[in-house]
């Protein structure tokens, strides 16, 4: 059942909060949005209404971890990043255990416009030395996920959607931190070379997905690899997919820049894997609209993934 | 030893710092000797009576916590945590070395004891406060004690993080604001005037203390009320000298961020020894 990530996410937190007891929630006015606010009802003591002042929250959070505890702290996407400088010397620096959840990822967020839209937050938050970021793409994978960051000692981004995302998951997937997986594969085996291998994450796997199967319909074969692990990048996957496909395409609802693509043209680079890219991302800073038609109007949609596998690159 | 440490005289441990932060800075060639020298004695008198630690266990967890806000004082800290047990005196002039733990702003991962990295200013307040109130959820006594600057209040993270003290009801949280008169750019007043102080911690319905931060008995009496039991944060607002002890370093902000040269050192030394 299609599930917004940031729904998955407050559910496992409050699932978590018994097997988890130093697991505390901050949020700066949002936690309705952030869907934390389940957690805030059912452990009022162990959750911290910080109002609105995000760089407040993440300092709170950090002097939290500092004396124990496992904080996680939540928003949006683009306000946390805004406050870059106190995630880096407070938590990335300090070596604080806080866990910070960046929800409203990228354009898909819809009708609240640019302001709202997390763009730029999987870029600088990559350049933190000790910095894990995650971006899982359905309600399985946000399970493991969360988990996983709750056992993780040391800082963590995870970024999630506000839109309903499809299961690309099948029961019974465990999720492993720094690991792409496939979440299609062609029908058949090509002779020599698949047509392409997307890399997605987050709110553009189901794109992929869907993009993937059209063209297997028409006879082209593209696998979709699943990066829930946006740093460290599973440079391996990438590497092996360049082995078998005549082309890596990447998709991110993120700026084009310092994202997933960045990670995947740097890992095969610097394996020195010639094979050509196409990365499709958002060059703007996003406008009002439907979830589904900014992902068309910004070139992130299945039909502009599909089109890219194809595309002659001359 | 836990607890007070009482066997340590505040007065001889305040010369003590101010002679480590002369000759660590000099050594250094760079740092930051006024802002240093001006909480000397607070830091003195917390250290040889207040702050409940244990310098062979530094992540002892009942501990009180010393949050360094005022991070380019740096060499203040260094000196009081060297002469209470944390490393060997020696160590000190280290200062800003390649390799050294004693980075020039605090590093919470390489020297144990530092509770948390600083330097960036207006974040100490809001980490200060997320400690003070994990200490009260496992009902610790830990008092949890921030050091700030007059220039660093004008922040705005601080004015979040005050706002949202007494919303917790904080008692366990100390701020001792060095009111010191100078940032870099020149006196307070002139680059952004923080003034009326007290009454914008009152506003904010913090407990308000002023006192006179080198003043021994002063700040020795503000302290014990610090760790008294009451409902809010306390705010201790103590006016000092930059460079206080050093006659050619008081007032002003020449010596914000230079080091003494060795024949500067010399007198500097001779001054702080006579007390």
């Amino acid at each position: 059942m299609a599930k917004a990530t940031r729904a998955a996410f407050g559910e496992a937190l409050v699932r978590l909060a018994n097997t988890v007891p130093e697991l505390v929630v901050l949020d700066a006015d949002l936690a309705k949005s952030t869907m934390t606010a389940d957690f805030m009802k059912k452990h009022p003591d162990r959750h911290f209404e910080i109002g609105i002042a995000e760089q407040n929250m993440i300092g709170i959070a950090a002097g939290l971890a500092l004396s124990g505890k496992i904080p996680v702290a939540a928003s949006f996407a683009c306000f946390l990043v805004g406050r870059l400088e106190t995630i880096r010397v407070a938590v990335a620096y300090t070596g604080a255990n806080v866990k910070l959840a960046g929800t409203h990822a990228g354009i898909g967020i819809g009708d609240d416009g640019a302001s709202q839209m997390g763009l730029e937050d999987v870029a600088a938050l990559r350049a933190l030395p000790g910095m894990t970021v995650l971006q899982p793409a359905d309600e399985l994978e946000t399970n493991g996920a969360v988990e996983w960051m709750l056992r993780h000692r040391g800082p963590v981004y995870i970024r999630l959607t506000r839109q309903k995302l499809p299961e690309v998951h099948k029961p019974g997937y465990r999720f492993q931190m720094g690991v792409a997986d496939a979440v299609y594969e062609p029908a058949k085996k090509p002779e020599t070379h698949l047509q392409a291998t997307v890399f997605a994450s987050g709110g553009t796997v189901g794109e992929a997905v869907a993009a993937a199967e059209d063209l297997g319909k028409r006879g082209f074969l593209v696998r979709v690899m699943n990066a829930g692990t946006l740093h460290p990048f599973d440079a391996d996957a990438a590497v092996r997919a360049a082995a078998d496909s005549q082309r890596i395409v990447t998709v991110e609802d993120h700026n084009v820049t310092g994202g997933l693509g960045s990670a995947v043209c740097e890992a095969l680079a610097e394996r020195g894997t010639p094979v050509p890219v196409v990365r499709l991302g958002v060059r703007e800073f996003g406008e009002s609209g439907e979830s589904a038609e900014l992902y068309a109007r910004h070139g992130i949609s299945a039909g502009h993934i599909a089109e890219a596998c194809l595309r002659n690159l001359g | 030893m836990d607890q007070t440490m009482t066997t340590l005289d505040p007065k001889t441990l305040a010369q003590e710092l101010r002679g480590d932060i002369l000759r660590m800075t000099h050594a250094a060639k760079s740092g930051h000797p006024g802002g240093s020298l001006s909480i000397a004695d607070v830091l003195a008198v917390l250290y040889a009576r207040f702050l409940s630690h244990r310098p062979a266990e530094p992540d002892w967890p009942d501990r009180d916590r010393l949050v360094l806000s005022k991070g380019h004082a740096a060499p203040a800290l260094y000196s009081a945590m060297a002469r209470t047990g944390y490393f060997p005196v020696e160590q000190l002039l280290t200062l800003r070395k390649l390799g050294s733990p004693l980075q020039g702003h605090p590093d919470r991962l390489r020297l144990p004891g530092i509770e948390a990295s600083t330097g960036s200013l207006g974040q100490g307040l809001s980490m200060a406060i997320g400690m003070a109130l994990a200490a009260r959820m496992d009902r610790r006594d830990s008092h949890v004690w921030c050091l700030l600057g007059d220039g660093e209040l004008q922040e705005g993270q601080v004015w979040e993080a005050a706002m949202s003290a007494p919303k917790f009801k904080l008692g366990n949280l100390t701020a001792i604001v060095d009111l010191n008169g100078y940032q870099i750019d020149g006196s307070v007043s002139e680059v952004m005037d923080i003034e009326p102080i007290a009454d914008k911690f009152r506003a904010f319905r913090w407990e308000v203390c002023s006192i006179n931060g080198h003043d021994l008995a002063q700040i020795e009496e503000a302290l014990r009320n610090a760790k008294k039991r009451r409902e809010l944060p306390l705010a201790i607002l103590a006016r000092t000298v930059k460079g206080k002890g050093v006659s050619f370093m008081e007032g002003g902000c020449e010596w914000h961020g230079k080091a003494p040269n060795s024949s500067e050192l010399a007198q500097a030394l001779e001054e702080v020894s006579r007390g």
